[in-house]
Parts: C-alpha cells; sequence; structure tokens
C-alpha cells in the first residue's frame, strides 16, 4: 500500500514549523479529531493556529482544516501547505494544487487512484484507512468516526508526535463518558501501529518538544467574547441568528447556564431571547438598557445593516447599547462564511442624520473577553452605543493568547445614574443637561421616585430637560454637547499600541483586528530585508491623539486592512484631516485572513524603488 | 409646536386615591393632537383607569412607537418614563425593558399604522411570546400625520377624505392577538367610556400580553360619510357583547351575583373581573376558538363587536418561560453577576 514517488524536489524538512491542512467533507465528524491533532501538539510546548475554512452549508460540501506550526509563534496564516490529509475526493485536484514543492500527501489508498492524479513533486503516502476500518469496525457511523482518529495515530507516528499526549487529551475529553476512552485509544493505536510499520515515519516534517506555550490558552474570540459579557455584567441577550457571530450567543448561553443561576432559587440571573429579526434584537437591548440593564447583541454585517434606525435612536436619545459585530464578507449576502474587516463605516456612522459610534477592535480572543466586559462599562458611562468588531477569522478560530485575567476588586460603571437619594437631596435633573461639561448628562432609570426625575425619551429633537422642542438652537446645542461627549469617549477608550521598529525609520502601518498577528511577522521578516517599519494598532474609534501623532511622525503610513474601499483609511481621513498621500491604501478583501506575505506585498507596491523580495 | 406644561393649580376638594394621589398627578403635558380626537379621550381613560387602580404613576412606564397614536403619552402620566421610539418598533422595546425590570407595569401605545403595517411582525412575536404588558392600538384606520392614507385597518370598500376606495383586506388586530397566544383580548371604542375604563384597568391589573383594539375615530381624516372608522359609523355598528366591571384583589368581594346574567373571572393578581352580559348569545371570553369564530361571524356582518373577548386567567408570562430571577435584572450587582478571578483560572486551565 505504501507509495512513494522518488522525486527531483527535495523533500521539505522541518521542525515546529509547518502547515498542515486536512480536507474533509463537512457533517463526517472530522472536526474534533482535527482539533485533537492541534491541541496535541500545543500541548507538546509548540504553538499551533489552527483555522476552519467551511461552506455556507450543513453537509456534503468540502470543508479544510488548516493547522500552522510555528515554534516561533507566528499565528497568522501563511501561504501554501506542506503536508495535506487529502480525505475529500471531491477537491482532490484542488488539495493537491496547494501542496508546496516538496510537501507530502496523506490519503486513503483504499480505492487505488489513477497515477495521472498525482504530482511528482511530492511525497505520497497513502494508508488504507477505509479497508482498516471496514475489517475493524461493523457500524457505519463508527466507521465513519474512527477512521478519524485512526488518521490522527498516523500522523503522530509520521510527525513524531508523542502518542501519549494524545491519549491524556482523549481521556480529558470523554471524562464525562468513561466507556469511549478504550475504544478512541484503541482507533488511535491502530493508526500509529499501521504507520509505524508501513509509512516512512518520520516525515521530514516533525514536532519536538518546545517551551514556547507557557501558560497560553487556546479559545476562539466568540467565546472568549461571551464569556466577557458574563465578567461585565450583561443580564439581557436579544439576537437573530446569524453566521459568524451565532456562536458568539451560544457560549453565553452555556457560560450562563453554569455561572448564572441563583445559588438558592435555581433560577437565572440573565434572559436570552431569540428574537424574530435583527430590529427586534436591538430594539429589545436598548429597551433593556433605557430600563438600567446591560444589554447586549451580537450580529454581522448584514444585521448592522437591519438595525440602523435604531442605532441612530440610541445615538440621539442616549441609551447604552453593546453590539458584537463578528464580521463576514459583505456587501449583501456576500460570503457568510469568509472574513473581512468591511463594517468599519456602517458601523461608525450606523443611521441617518450625523452620528458617530464607539468601536471597538480585539486583536484576539483575550482582548475580545477584556473590551467584551469593558464595552458595558463603557456603554453605560458615555450612554451610547459601543459597538466590539471582532471577524470571522478571530471570532471562529481557536487562537492561542494570554489567559484571560480579571481584577475582583474592579466594580462596574454604571455611569451618571441620579438615584432616588440625590433626587431626595434635590439634584438637578436634567436628562440632557451637561452637568458636568464633559457631553455626559445624567439619567434616571424609571420607577426612581415617585415625584422627581422621570422623563420622556424620544427620537425628536428636545431640550436639556427632555422636553419636546424643534427649536434650532436647542437641537444644535444638543448635538454640539454630543460632540463633546464623543472627546470624553477618547479619553476612556483603549489606547493604540505602538510596536517601534528596531532603528528609527519615517514609515509606519496601521492595522487593528485580526491583522495583528500577520502585521507583526511581516514587521519581523521586513527586518532581515532591511526595511524598518513602526506599526501603530488601532484597538478603539475615536481615534486619541496617539493616533494623530504616530501619523504626523512619519513620512509615509501603510494603512493595512481587510476590506477593498480602505474604509480605515478613509475614516483617518475624515476624522483626523490627514493629508490622505500619506496614507497608503493596503487592503486583502477576497474572504481569506490576510497573510505576513501578503502584506509585505501591499507594502512594497507602493515602494516601486524596492525591488520584489 | 412645544411642550405646553399643564398648570400645577389644585382644586383642593379633588379626591385622592388609595395612596394619596389625585386625578392630576396622573395627568401629562395638554394634548397638542387636533380637538376632538378620539385619542384623546383614550389618553383620558388611561389617567382614569391608573388613579382608580391606586397604581404609583412612577411605577409605570410607557411605550410607544411613531403617530398620533404614539404621541399621547406625552399626553398622561407625566411622573412616568416614558418611551417614544421609532416607527412599529415598540413592542421590541417594550419586551426589553420588561425583561430588565419585571417589577413595573407596562404600558404600550400604539397605531393601527404603527403596529398593523410596519410594525406587524412586532406585534405578532410580542404577542407570541408572552410580554406581561397591556398593548393599546389606537385604531383610526387612517394615516393621519401624513395627511390622510388608508391603513392595514381600513375595512375593504371604506371611502377616504379625497373620495378613495380602499381595496384592500382590513388586518383584524383582535383576530390575529386571539390567533397568537394573547391572554386578555378587548375591542372598545374611544367614545365609550363606560366601556373602556374597566377594560384599561382589567387589562393592567392582568398577568400577561393584554391587548386592546381601540377604534378611535380620526376627527380630520376619517370622520366622514364612507368611512367605517366614523365616530357614526362605529356607533351605529357597535355591537357590546358584555359589561365589564373590576374589583382589585385588596377589597372584599361582598355582592352575590345573579347567576345567568354575570359571569366572574378571577385574574392571576387577585383581581375579580366582573362581566355583565349585554346580549342574548351565550358568549363565552373563555374560549379562544369561539371567540375567533364569533368575531369572524359579526365582522362579515359589518358589526364591530366590542367588549372583553377573550381571557385566560392561568396565562404565565415571559419571564415564567425564562425561569429569570425574581429579583429585577437591572438591580443585580458584582456578587450576582461576576464569577471573578477564581473561576477565570478554572477556565483558563480547561482551555490549555
Amino acid at each position: 500500500m505504501l507509495q512513494i514517488v522518488k522525486t527531483e524536489t527535495a523533500a521539505l524538512q522541518a521542525v515546529n514549523d509547518f502547515v498542515v491542512k486536512f480536507a474533509n467533507v463537512n457533517g463526517s465528524g472530522s472536526a474534533s479529531a482535527n482539533q485533537l491533532f492541534a491541541r496535541s501538539i500545543m500541548r507538546m510546548g509548540v504553538p499551533v493556529a489552527p483555522r476552519n475554512i467551511f461552506p455556507s452549508n450543513i453537509q456534503g460540501l468540502p470543508t479544510w482544516y488548516e493547522i500552522r506550526v510555528s515554534e516561533a509563534g507566528h499565528l497568522a496564516a501563511r501561504e501554501g501547505t506542506d503536508l495535506m490529509v487529502a480525505m475529500n475526493p471531491q477537491t482532490w485536484d484542488q488539495d493537491l494544487a496547494s501542496l508546496r514543492p516538496g510537501g507530502y500527501l496523506f490519503y486513503d489508498s483504499t480505492r487505488a487512484i489513477p497515477q495521472s492524479r498525482f504530482r511528482e513533486d511530492i511525497t505520497i503516502i497513502g494508508m488504507p484507512l477505509t479497508e482498516l476500518c471496514n475489517a475493524a469496525y461493523q457500524d457505519a457511523r463508527q466507521r465513519q468516526l474512527f477512521k478519524n482518529i485512526i488518521y490522527v495515530g498516523a500522523l503522530a507516528a509520521l510527525l513524531d508526535i508523542e502518542i501519549e499526549v494524545i491519549e491524556t487529551l482523549l481521556k480529558e475529553q470523554f471524562r464525562a463518558k468513561e466507556k469511549l476512552i478504550a475504544p478512541n485509544i484503541q482507533a488511535l493505536h491502530m493508526g500509529r501501529d499501521y504507520a509505524r510499520d508501513h509509512l516512512p515515519c518520520p516525515l521530514g516534517l516533525t514536532i519536538r518538544r518546545g517551551t514556547a506555550i507557557g501558560d497560553l490558552i487556546s479559545m476562539d474570540g466568540n467565546t472568549a467574547a461571551a464569556l466577557g459579557a458574563v465578567y461585565g455584567g450583561a443580564t439581557v441577550a436579544a439576537w437573530y441568528p446569524i453566521t459568524p457571530s451565532t456562536s458568539l450567543v451560544e457560549a453565553f448561553m452555556k457560560y450562563c447556564a453554569k455561572l448564572r443561576i441563583d445559588p438558592r432559587t435555581g433560577k437565572n440571573n440573565f434572559a436570552i431571547v431569540q428574537a424574530e429579526d435583527e430590529l427586534a434584537s436591538i430594539g429589545m437591548v436598548i429597551g433593556a438598557a433605557w430600563n438600567g440593564a446591560r444589554a447586549f447583541t451580537a450580529t454581522s454585517g448584514p444585521g448592522i445593516s437591519l438595525m440602523q434606525e435604531f442605532l441612530g435612536l440610541a445615538y440621539f436619545a442616549e441609551i447604552p447599547a453593546v453590539l458584537f459585530d463578528v464580521q463576514r464578507a459583505g456587501p449583501s449576502t456576500g460570503m457568510p462564511t469568509r472574513t473581512q474587516q468591511c463594517d468599519l463605516l456602517i458601523s461608525a456612522y450606523a443611521s441617518h442624520g450625523d452620528t458617530k459610534h464607539v468601536l471597538l477592535f480585539p486583536e484576539d480572543p483575550h482582548e475580545c473577553f477584556t473590551f467584551g466586559a469593558q464595552a458595558f462599562d463603557l456603554a453605560d458611562r458615555l450612554q451610547t452605543p459601543i459597538f466590539v468588531m471582532l471577524d470571522l477569522e478571530i471570532g471562529m478560530n481557536e487562537r492561542l493568547c494570554r489567559p484571560l485575567t480579571w481584577d475582583d476588586t474592579k466594580r462596574m460603571d454604571r455611569g451618571k445614574v441620579m438615584t432616588h437619594a440625590d433626587l431626595e437631596a434635590g439634584k438637578t435633573f436634567g436628562r440632557y443637561l451637561d452637568a458636568d461639561h464633559d457631553g455626559i448628562p445624567y439619567r434616571t432609570y424609571p420607577g426612581t421616585h415617585s415625584s422627581k426625575g422621570s422623563y420622556f425619551t424620544r427620537g425628536t429633537s428636545k431640550d436639556e430637560f427632555a422636553r419636546y422642542t424643534e427649536a434650532g438652537a436647542a437641537y444644535v446645542a444638543n448635538m454640539e454637547r454630543l460632540l463633546r461627549k464623543f472627546r470624553t469617549a477618547e479619553t476612556l477608550v483603549p489606547a493604540p499600541q505602538i510596536r517601534s521598529a528596531e532603528t528609527p525609520t519615517r514609515l509606519g502601518a496601521l492595522y487593528f483586528g485580526s491583522s495583528s498577528a500577520a502585521m507583526r511577522e511581516a514587521q519581523d521578516l521586513l527586518t532581515t530585508q532591511n526595511l524598518d517599519i513602526d506599526l501603530l494598532r488601532i484597538r478603539a474609534f475615536p481615534f486619541n491623539d496617539d493616533v494623530r501623532h504616530f501619523i504626523d511622525n512619519h513620512d509615509t503610513l501603510f494603512v493595512i486592512e481587510q476590506n477593498r474601499d480602505g474604509q480605515l483609511r478613509t475614516m483617518l481621513i475624515n476624522e483626523l484631516e490627514t493629508n490622505p498621500a500619506k496614507l497608503k491604501r493596503c487592503v486583502h478583501y477576497d474572504g481569506t485572513p490576510i497573510t505576513a506575505r501578503r502584506i509585505i506585498a501591499l507594502i512594497e507596491a507602493h515602494l516601486p524603488h524596492r525591488s520584489a523580495p | 409646536m412645544t411642550f405646553l406644561p399643564k398648570p400645577k393649580l389644585h382644586h383642593p376638594d379633588l379626591a385622592e386615591n388609595a395612596l394619596g394621589y389625585t386625578r392630576r398627578d396622573y395627568e401629562g403635558a395638554i394634548s397638542t393632537l387636533c380637538a376632538g380626537c378620539g385619542h384623546d379621550s383614550i389618553s383620558a381613560a388611561i389617567v382614569r383607569a391608573c388613579f382608580e387602580l391606586d397604581l404609583p404613576p412612577h411605577r409605570i412606564a410607557k411605550l410607544s412607537g411613531i403617530g398620533c397614536s404614539s404621541k399621547t403619552p406625552t399626553y398622561f402620566l407625566g411622573n412616568s418614563h416614558g418611551f417614544n421610539s421609532v416607527h412599529g418598533r415598540m413592542p421590541s422595546v417594550l419586551t426589553g425593558a420588561n425583561l430588565a425590570n419585571r417589577d413595573l407595569v407596562y404600558l404600550g401605545v400604539s397605531g393601527d399604522g404603527d403596529s398593523a403595517s410596519i410594525g406587524l411582525g412586532q406585534f405578532a412575536h410580542a404577542m407570541r411570546r408572552g410580554v406581561n404588558m397591556t398593548y393599546i392600538v389606537m385604531n383610526n384606520g387612517v394615516y393621519g400625520l401624513t395627511k390622510g392614507q388608508f391603513s392595514a385597518t381600513s375595512d375593504k370598500g371604506a371611502k377616504s377624505k379625497s373620495g378613495a376606495i380602499n381595496r384592500d383586506e382590513a388586518i383584524d388586530l383582535v383576530g390575529l392577538a386571539l390567533q397568537l397566544g394573547a391572554s386578555f383580548v378587548a375591542r372598545s371604542f374611544s367614545g365609550d367610556k363606560a366601556q373602556l375604563v374597566p377594560l384599561i384597568k382589567a387589562a393592567l391589573s392582568h398577568q400577561g400580553p393584554a391587548f386592546i383594539d381601540c377604534i378611535s375615530p380620526c376627527i380630520t381624516f376619517n370622520n366622514h360619510q364612507g368611512s367605517t372608522k366614523s365616530f357614526d359609523y362605529v356607533r351605529a355598528h357597535n355591537e357590546s357583547i358584555n359589561f365589564l366591571d373590576l374589583i382589585p384583589a385588596r377589597e372584599e368581594i361582598t355582592v352575590a351575583f345573579e347567576p345567568g346574567t354575570v359571569e366572574t373571572v378571577r385574574q392571576h393578581d387577585g383581581s375579580l373581573l366582573k362581566l355583565r352580559k349585554l346580549d342574548d348569545t351565550d358568549y363565552n371570553p373563555r374560549d379562544r376558538l369561539a371567540a375567533m369564530s364569533f368575531l369572524a361571524k359579526h365582522r362579515d356582518a359589518g358589526e364591530i363587536v366590542t367588549g372583553l373577548l377573550y381571557i385566560d386567567p392561568e396565562e404565565t408570562d415571559l419571564h415564567d418561560q425564562l425561569g429569570t430571577t425574581a429579583t429585577p435584572l437591572n438591580s443585580l450587582t458584582e456578587a450576582e453577576l461576576c464569577p471573578g478571578a477564581a473561576v477565570l483560572a478554572k477556565l483558563n486551565a480547561a482551555l490549555r
């Protein structure tokens, strides 16, 4: 069964630095086996960055699971595959083509494949997986599921992964269903033994135990953001299912069921409502927040489109709301399962009339958690919608990151809320009165006091005491105060982070969110090519003075983003009145996550005097 | 048009309710609707119902959408928090508000354009979700603020002020509310305060989605010959099936009712609904299917059936279904909400 094609091209050789890709059919149960494989490498102390590449479909279409192994800790996607586990005949040709010269192809050799369908510059490893399964198992479902575990066993032998590490993971996974442990380990061994006896173990690609993991954790951004909402004190979630945000609310449900049950009564200290559409979701969030609860919704671009009218109301009537926007490729239905950073403009300036909204840009699950919790403080403090801008790349892929941290001395910042005692003490209450000169007025919760502090909330124009008026001066004063409030927001949102080059440079790059891993890798690669670039990672809108100074202190700035039109660049020009010629548009928007090489190519396109590497 | 405050002079002999409030404490700003507008009568009925029920004004939250009807919350309950939201979306805002604090009384006010056209979806889903609220539609069959277009509750064949004939079927919100699971369904007429006030009182006491479709003629755009929502037309075609009296839970019930003519329904909060039958039929307001068939039959005969049409006193609300804690969610603190660093350390450990 073993076929090794002798080639002219040298087989790839690498330790702890390569890309493995699994080509599967969705619905075949491969996902958990592939995750097991990824986690086993992590347990050996070697950083991995797994990615799901999946269609908008339930069963039968191709899916891929890609794992980048990188001892150096590069977690961005990387072009080309070094080892292809080709389990899907539908995508055979495409999968074969994606292998780098000298790469390795692992496939199910039960059914003979004509020689013409292979490439000559790769190493081909056939294993009769179906035949082995059919011999060992009677049940069709078992054959399918254990086939996945068998190939994990074979890969362990081929890549020199310690089998005990995988055994431990299986024991942890099936702790609650103990009788599944033995058959899984048996299947694992079956794969390993076959590979050891029949295949060229180990390959040129191997895993060697490392120390690069430390206390890092691995989770997806949607789960982390949901946990942030739990820690941030969210009690009301209203949502409408939409890829790629659905798993965020599902994770919130899961965590609430564990962490938010009243121990005395068994009742829920939360309410989650699946609304009839995104309009109702944001309406419920606004109603709940108006009434003093911390409330959020999770959605994607099409949902943000539908919420526009309500977002204008929340801005103008000054109601806190938290929105998690897990971005996907638009416009319209776009590519629901492909990543982009394309909702900046529609979120920053959501709704008709003059509006500006606060946006947060987490780079990884750690920040999804931190910003997810912080968003509720910001919403209450600023009495306005706060958008946490994830994307499919961060939201739905497991990512290695710093452990989540929480300070138990921290208290929720409920913002400027006048209490019964304040009103009794005779404090002047004007719902839209700028009492503290920071643009932020005071509010009261409904039901606070029998004769003081009630007011009428409306989307129409009003005076400082919330009384209806169409007087131009009152309207303008209110709109100007909202601008003051937005300037106050600048001082409260997460500040940008600068990563300077080793030597002083007049070149800078601005980037945000899920581009960060690729950007950092690109900076390192460019340094080795004698091109120094300073980096500034934008973590929020409004932009603060650090962003302005960074732009002032560089001659040329590359604005790296994952959309067609350079939306961040547009906002920088619009908000900071930057000379557009200084800001170079560097966009990647084909729905795949951006890579370091792609960033370098985009930057070099603006540097014509440099020859391509 | 700006805000018109009402003079705060009280007549010294003004009657007080059990909480010591007078009717004035339940009033709002002066209405800016057209003189004679049916909506102002409904506002007055709301004021009276809340006063008579001894509800603390600040414990009521009033929410509305957009339109003439949705402006009315400015004109009643001036000591209550109010929310004039966006067109057709009051139900979702009210649902969210209710989730945040289950201890307030929620009054949603809407119109036929707001609830039967742009907001039909939200109307339907709020009913089926069982939100504990009183939902009043001030139904005049016409768009007033935009000057006289038909709304979705205009009857087929009705004539507009400019002479156009409505060719579309009318949407019957009462029929929809019944079908969608509202546990209190009534129809009334803004010109019949004797009927309307007890209905609003009963709805406010009801623990679940209570819907009142209140025909409320538009004096300016829909009160002419050929309209089926004019004062004259509604008076002539009003088929009132019962007369309701509400006895609050705290009042001892001493009256003995003559069997056959009066039906009583005990509500969840302990209040007693006393229903006096006004027609010869054997109408049973606890039979949802019969109510639907009765209404359809009378509608075909051109009659507008009013009264308490359906009641399920044992209805549960959205909070029951969600299993929410009894404490209002908006008053939970870090202690109940934030699991803390130790739990996070465990979660981290499971992610390695």
